[in-house]
């Protein structure tokens, strides 16, 4: 059901021209100390879903702050098929004085679209998450797990082939997240992004991706891949994630205890 | 399922994998759940009477009782200390005869000019300090000085510069209200979440839409408080002149009538004068500040004020 991935970066290498690749990325903040990333190597294929799995500290929000072009490395390469990666954080970061449709024109607004098909793309994204009845509501008048979807349609009004996605799910109740985790996986097939999430929930990342890959913290390495070859939609508690999920936190426990001494 | 190996996560007994078809029905309930919370009723018309309106009607009423006892037991002679009913007789005396409305007119319109012209340059100014961090630090601080220094202090200054003359006036309302609003948006900028730059980074809005369109809005609640306290300095200050600067060019506003009660030694014309001033300023509160503010923060989620 599952084996080890054999360098995903060279398969990844070897098609079509990659969607985002990371080569021999640094990140250092201070002089002193270890390197937040070191030498990291990741190529994502164009409708891939990679999930970056790690403790704290492991620089994989940051690794993905790069991949987003909100900092440059210290050494290293990022190139990406995209102009500009669609984003979502951990916070829904809405705008508090828009509606759920004015948040999603933003994005739209800040593409060049036009006033009137603005808000007809705005309705469609809305629906495509389900949020067909709430355009007018305002960030406030949501649930956390309705303002996620909001983001969602509006990572997705950037209209990009990359979306990269920063812990979203973290802060939500889990039965708020299996809805969410279903809602990604349904949009992801239908817009065939290529997918960069980060999380620290094993079974979260078995539960999304196509191949997980788990980072070392001090200094921030990618040690090991899984391809999680079971078909999607999947239960998070069906016992194929399970055993994979307990495969891979073996894996993590063993990384984190390597810090112990 | 492998039994756990130690150290690994929980893993639950499965015997079958959720079927996933019931997703959107799953999604549709979480979110009838969390919305089905009907918001209360707004106030009846009945509670806004009982809750606001009915207490300072309370308090003022008991406010007149009690300067009547005082009036009645002679603490103060009479024409230092009047009744009630002879200030009532002078207050709607003033209002027959025109002089209320003409000095309210008076007064207000110039507040209105002065504070339109401060917002204005305190806005500029709140932009400019914000722009640059070498403007904030070098005049931050006299901003900051110059909004808690009484602008009457002005007022002999201003006359030297521009004798007894509207520009006088204005330079004291300026001098007054400019600080707190430039401040004030200063303050709204400083308490922007620095997320909402990203987002609008994320986005691709470049420099200026990133300004206009996430900065600006985004500061607008602790600009409206700079305002809100501009206009509070710009009244007093104009208060201030206007007692100060008496001459028959400048008109009369609220604080010449004021002026001309101590002159004549009419104390009924001095509390109605006072009274006056503290109506104008209600109701530019009342009507004015409060209901943008509220406006602001109900839309934001930021009350629970309904």
């Amino acid at each position: 059901m599952t084996r080890p991935a054999a360098r995903a970066d060279e398969r990844a290498a070897a098609g079509a021209a990659a969607a985002v690749r990371v080569a021999g990325v640094t990140q250092r903040f201070d002089r002193v100390g270890p390197p937040v990333l070191d030498g990291v190597d990741l190529a994502v294929a164009p409708g891939e879903f990679v999930c970056l799995l790690g403790a704290s500290g492991c620089g994989k929000s940051t690794l993905l702050n790069l991949i987003a072009g909100l900092t440059s490395p210290t050494a290293g390469s990022i190139t990406l098929s995209a102009d500009r990666p669609a984003l979502m954080f951990q916070e829904p970061a809405l705008l508090p004085w828009l509606t759920a449709a004015g948040n999603v024109e933003l994005a739209l607004k800040a593409r060049g679209v036009g006033r009137a098909e603005r808000r007809d793309e705005a309705d469609r994204l809305l629906r495509l998450v389900n949020l067909g009845g709430q355009t007018g509501k305002r960030p406030h008048e949501l649930s956390g797990g309705m303002r996620q979807r909001v983001a969602l349609a509006r990572a997705l009004a950037q209209d990009s082939s990359v979306l990269l996605m920063d812990e979203p799910f973290a802060a939500l109740d889990a039965i708020t997240r299996d809805v969410l985790h279903e809602e990604l996986v349904r949009v992801w097939s239908a817009q065939r992004l290529a997918v960069v999430f980060v999380t620290h929930n094993v079974r979260e990342a078995v539960r999304l991706a196509q191949r997980v890959v788990l980072m070392s913290s001090r200094p921030g390495r990618i040690v090991q891949e899984w391809t999680v070859d079971m078909s999607q939609p999947r239960a998070i508690e069906s016992p194929g994630v399970g055993a994979l999920a307990t495969e891979i936190t073996a894996q993590l426990h063993q990384e984190i205890s390597r810090h112990a001494q | 399922m492998p039994s756990d190996a130690p150290g690994s996560v929980q893993d639950p007994i499965v015997v079958e994998p959720r079927r996933l078809a019931t997703g959107r029905s799953v999604e549709a309930g979480l979110d009838a759940l969390d919305t089905a919370t009907a918001a209360p009723a707004r106030r009846g018309a009945w509670r806004t009477l009982t809750r606001s309106v009915l207490p300072p009607v309370v308090f003022l009423a008991l406010l007149v009782g009690v300067w009547q006892l005082v009036y009645l037991a002679g603490v103060k002679p009479s024409y230092a200390l009047p009744g009630p009913a002879k200030v009532a007789a002078t207050f709607w005396e003033t209002v027959t005869d025109g002089r209320a409305a003409e000095a309210v007119w008076t007064s207000v319109s110039r507040g209105g000019v002065g504070f339109a012209l401060s917002l204005v340059i305190g806005t500029l100014l709140g932009l400019a300090m914000w722009a640059s961090t070498w403007l904030r630090a070098a005049i931050g601080p006299i901003v900051s000085g110059l909004q808690s220094l009484p602008s009457v202090a002005w007022v002999p200054a201003a006359i030297i510069w521009f004798q007894l003359t509207d520009a006088a006036i204005y330079t004291v309302v300026l001098l007054g209200a400019v600080p707190s609003i430039a401040n004030g948006l200063l303050t709204g900028f400083k308490q922007v979440p620095p997320l909402f730059d990203r987002v609008g980074r994320v986005l691709g809005l470049g420099g200026l839409d990133r300004i206009r369109l996430v900065l600006l809005p985004a500061a607008l609640p602790g600009y409206l408080g700079g305002l809100r306290q501009g206009w509070a300095f710009a009244w007093r200050s104009l208060m201030a002149a206007e007692l100060i600067t008496y001459s028959p060019s400048l008109g009369q506003g609220l604080g010449q009538l004021l002026n001309i009660g101590r002159e004549l030694s009419q104390m009924s014309l001095v509390i109605t004068s006072i009274a006056l001033i503290l109506l104008v300023g209600v109701a530019i509160e009342l009507l004015v500040f409060a209901p943008l503010e509220r406006g602001v923060l109900r839309r934001r989620g930021l009350t629970t004020d309904r």
